[in-house]
């Protein structure tokens, strides 16, 4: 009997969680984005050491300080992206650290000899061939070849962090089995997935996590699918943010069938003065589809309207010219300079406008930093000071200035609140509702359905690139909104497709 | 979590203070300090300290005439280390500067000869120059080829080309014509003309960094080429034009050389100039990554570097020697700017 329990009391990602897998079952684990899943098979792997709690496998305490530790007491987590060696065979890639080599030389021949023997012991010499190279693989074999890496050596517990999402039926199906083989072997199986029929078909219990704690753990025979729902929403924040009803007026903006590699055929409009909120899991394609407004993805086909006419949007460029801002999902990675100054920072998209004869006016630039200063409350000692120093929320009241300071006729903010305090946090909805109140046309996406509650005149929620229902503000809820972004039948909702 | 907290170190260690934010309260040397900042004051230290062991081995090096030798001399690398800060600012790296330069000098003797007109001359080479520069831009954003592989290249290409039209050999003389003397020997107000080339384009790319929103963007590209993109610079027609600014730069270097020796010099004295210039931007400050880096400082290194090597010759140290002194200056300046960033990986970056 192995037996694994773990407790954290880390900062927010994870609050005290507690997890026990038995051997020869399958836990399945559930919870919305960000509600901590990630970071608990972060910490089971080793990749992130917990702040608190403890950690036992088979009944004795252990500390892993690197993946390695985790890997020899038996532990493996395959993640959603598959790590695969493009160009070595899958034989080579199974064994990447553990070649079976003799007094120092390796052959060839026997890598592959031994990855046939344990492909035909999983029933799966047919689905893959030994020196196929890495980079010739489906989506399926890369996950085949992650999990064949993990059965390498004594194998404890293995945990599956989505692993359906890039298979198809059949492939599914394969993987099933194989799990169900483990269970049989003994192996405790950890299975993360927002797919309900999947976890009701293969697991034993179901540990559902909410905002980095443990809401409960049930065996899957005696739950339903709208009882877990309820369980992975289940907050009350209404009280803490109170929506704010604007009034629409015009249209502003009009999308007409917009097609990309990621986002299908998305038709919407959003009036000035009204806040759209876009839902939908990790994955969906509302990033993808603020990127394909502002002409940074390829477009292959739709239209964009601003203000009635259409407007040729093929680069960021066009976008700002056009009139639609797009506040990006990572403030660091995709906005920030974070060397350059709170002032430098602001000012990125108006220099051409602030400049007389391409010399930038260094007073008005000054004043137009100040005044952002002043109408967003950055905390800042002074507009020289480098974004590095200040906080997350600041930093995200900085991009959002540099957003406003072309006075966009459209604003796309893409998870405008994340590693953000409360506190900022209210002040940003001010002001989202403030620019809603003077007009602005604004598209909120956000994984924190209450956020979007907050926030939303309208939502429009998104499953595989596609948009799939339209819900009014008021009559949305966090259950609805799950229950349509993950493909489970609707509650109280009307479905647009 | 780790990388956070070495950003908040590195942007401790060299906090700008604003000039208009400083108040009046400030010393005059506080102010003085900032404007002159930390990396370029240990080069000034540097400098300073350089000079005090050569001077006390050989007095001669404080004579006027060594003085002007050593302007002279960084003049022509001078200026392509500036034109390479905004290259390596962009995130950049152009490795055939050197090889351009000589092209341009063959080419520039070889039209002189065909007509007597320096002027026309050189309005062809800088030509040449600009073509040379949009080919190298045109291959790295078009041909997505990284910058180093791209200026490899064309290193190899162009010295070729310069071999090849010239047959190996220095081309023509210019030393009768009184445009291409006066650039050689010429001063004004008692400073070289050439020193007075490396002055104007020095501070023509200082304003143009320092105070036009073409310059800001150049830093954000450099500093996140990604929120540079989304706010809507156009990054490839900056990186083409920045490339071509640098064939031209590379021209008059290509002419500088010409009029200096008299001759269009296919190789000698144009190659090594990529790794001096590449040389002075990095320990000036210049970060490889891109972002950040000033035009002073490339300057102040410049000086440095021609110091150093009017010293080692005037101190008769083996010319074999100088370069390994400059191969592992450049290392040097690269691991100190490793370090000020805080970067403390294993293994390959």
């Amino acid at each position: 009997m192995q037996n694994v329990s773990k407790g954290f009391a880390g900062v927010q990602a994870l609050r005290d969680a507690s997890l026990e897998v038995r051997a020869g079952e399958i836990m399945a684990l559930m919870g919305e984005n960000g509600a901590g899943k990630s970071t608990l098979l972060k910490i089971l792997s080793g990749a992130h050491k917990q702040d608190n709690g403890t950690m036992l496998v088979a009944g004795n305490v252990q500390e892993f300080s690197s993946p390695d530790d985790a890997h020899a007491a038996g532990i493996r987590v395959i993640y959603q992206e598959p790590e695969v060696i493009p160009h070595v065979s899958v034989a080579e890639n199974i064994y990447v650290g553990a070649l079976p080599a003799r007094g120092g030389l390796f052959s060839q021949r026997r890598v592959v000899e031994c990855a046939r023997a344990e492909l035909a012991r999983y029933g799966f010499d047919n689905a893959i061939d030994a020196e196929t190279l890495g980079r010739d693989l489906s989506p399926a074999q890369r996950q085949l070849v992650e999990i064949m890496r993990a059965l390498i050596g004594e194998v404890r517990i293995i945990a599956f962090d989505e692993p359906t999402s890039s298979l198809s039926d059949v492939e599914a199906e394969r993987l099933f089995e194989l799990i169900g083989t483990l269970r049989g072997a003994g192996v405790g199986i950890i299975y993360v997935s927002h797919r309900m029929p999947e976890v009701f078909r293969i697991a034993d219990r179901v540990t559902v996590l909410r905002d980095g704690a443990v809401v409960q753990t049930r065996e899957v025979s005696e739950t339903t699918q709208e009882q877990l729902v309820g369980l992975m929403v289940g907050r009350d924040l209404s009280g803490i943010f109170h929506r704010q009803a604007h009034e629409p007026g015009d249209v502003v903006l009009a999308v007409e069938g917009l097609t990309t590699d990621d986002v299908e055929d998305c038709s919407f409009e959003v009036r000035g003065g009204e806040v759209i909120g876009l839902a939908g899991l990790v994955g969906a394609g509302r990033s993808e589809l603020a990127h394909a407004l502002i002409g940074d993805i390829p477009r292959q086909a739709g239209r964009i309207l601003v203000d009635g006419t259409e407007r040729r949007i093929a680069n960021p460029g066009d976008a700002v010219k056009a009139g639609i801002g797009l506040v990006p999902e990572e403030r660091k990675a995709q906005a920030l300079l974070m060397h350059r100054s709170v002032r430098d920072n602001i000012c990125l998209t108006v220099l051409r406008k602030l400049s007389v004869m391409r010399v930038v006016r260094q007073g008005s630039e000054r004043a137009l930093a100040q005044s952002f200063v002043r109408r967003l409350n950055i905390r800042t000692s002074s507009i020289e000071n480098p974004v590095a120093n200040l906080s997350g929320g600041n930093q995200q009241k900085v991009v959002l200035a540099r957003w406003l300071s072309p006075k966009p006729r459209v604003l796309i903010l893409d998870e405008p609140t994340r590693g953000v305090d409360v506190g900022a946090k209210a002040e940003i909805y001010d002001v989202v509702n403030e620019l809603a109140r003077d007009g602005m046309a604004i598209i909120v996406i956000s994984s924190e359905l209450p956020e979007i509650l907050a926030l939303s005149d309208r939502v429009l929620v998104m499953r595989a690139g596609r948009i799939v229902a339209e819900v009014p503000g008021r009559e949305a809820t966090e259950q609805s909104l799950v229950a349509l972004a993950m493909d489970h039948e609707p509650v109280t909702t009307k479905e647009l497709t | 979590m780790s990388s956070q907290v070495h950003i908040k170190r590195d942007t401790e260690g060299r906090q700008e203070t604003p000039s208009s934010y400083a108040g009046v309260s400030r010393s005059w040397l506080r102010t003085a300090l900032n404007a002159i900042g930390v990396q370029n004051l240990s080069l000034l230290f540097a400098l300073a300290l350089l000079v005090i062991v050569i001077g006390s081995q050989n007095p001669n090096f404080f004579l006027v005439s060594n003085l002007r030798t050593i302007g002279t001399a960084i003049s022509i690398v001078g200026i392509l280390a500036v034109m390479q800060t905004i290259i390596m600012l962009l995130g950049g790296l152009d490795i055939s500067v050197g090889s351009a330069a000589g092209l341009t000098s063959v080419v520039s003797a070889m039209v002189f000869m065909t007509n007597q007109n320096a002027g026309v001359s050189i309005l062809v080479a800088l030509g040449v120059g600009v073509a040379a520069g949009l080919f190298n831009g045109l291959v790295i954003v078009y041909g997505r080829v990284n910058a180093v592989i791209a200026t490899l290249a064309t290193y190899a290409g162009f010295r070729g080309l310069a071999n090849l039209i010239s047959n190996g050999r220095a081309q023509g003389y210019t030393g009768t014509d009184p445009i291409y003397v006066f650039i050689a020997r010429g001063s004004l107000f008692g400073v070289p003309v050439l020193i007075w080339i490396l002055v104007c384009v020095a501070i023509f790319v200082h304003c143009l960094l320092r105070y036009t929103d073409i310059g800001r963007n150049i830093y954000a590209i450099g500093g996140n080429a990604t929120a540079a993109r989304l706010a809507g610079i156009n990054l490839n027609r900056y990186i083409v034009v920045c490339y071509a600014l640098m064939g031209l730069v590379a021209a008059i270097a290509g002419i500088m050389l010409t009029a200096r020796t008299g001759s269009g010099q296919p190789t000698s004295g144009s190659q090594g100039l990529e790794l001096q210039a590449i040389t002075a931007a990095a320990l000036g400050g210049v970060a490889m990554q891109g972002g950040k880096g000033t035009i002073a400082g490339t300057v102040i290194a410049v000086v440095v570097l021609g110091v150093l090597q009017n010293g080692l010759t005037i101190l008769n140290v083996n010319s074999f020697w100088q370069d390994i002194a400059q191969g592992l200056l450049l290392v040097a300046a690269v691991i100190v700017q490793q370090r000020r960033r805080g970067v403390r990986a294993v293994g390959l970056p």
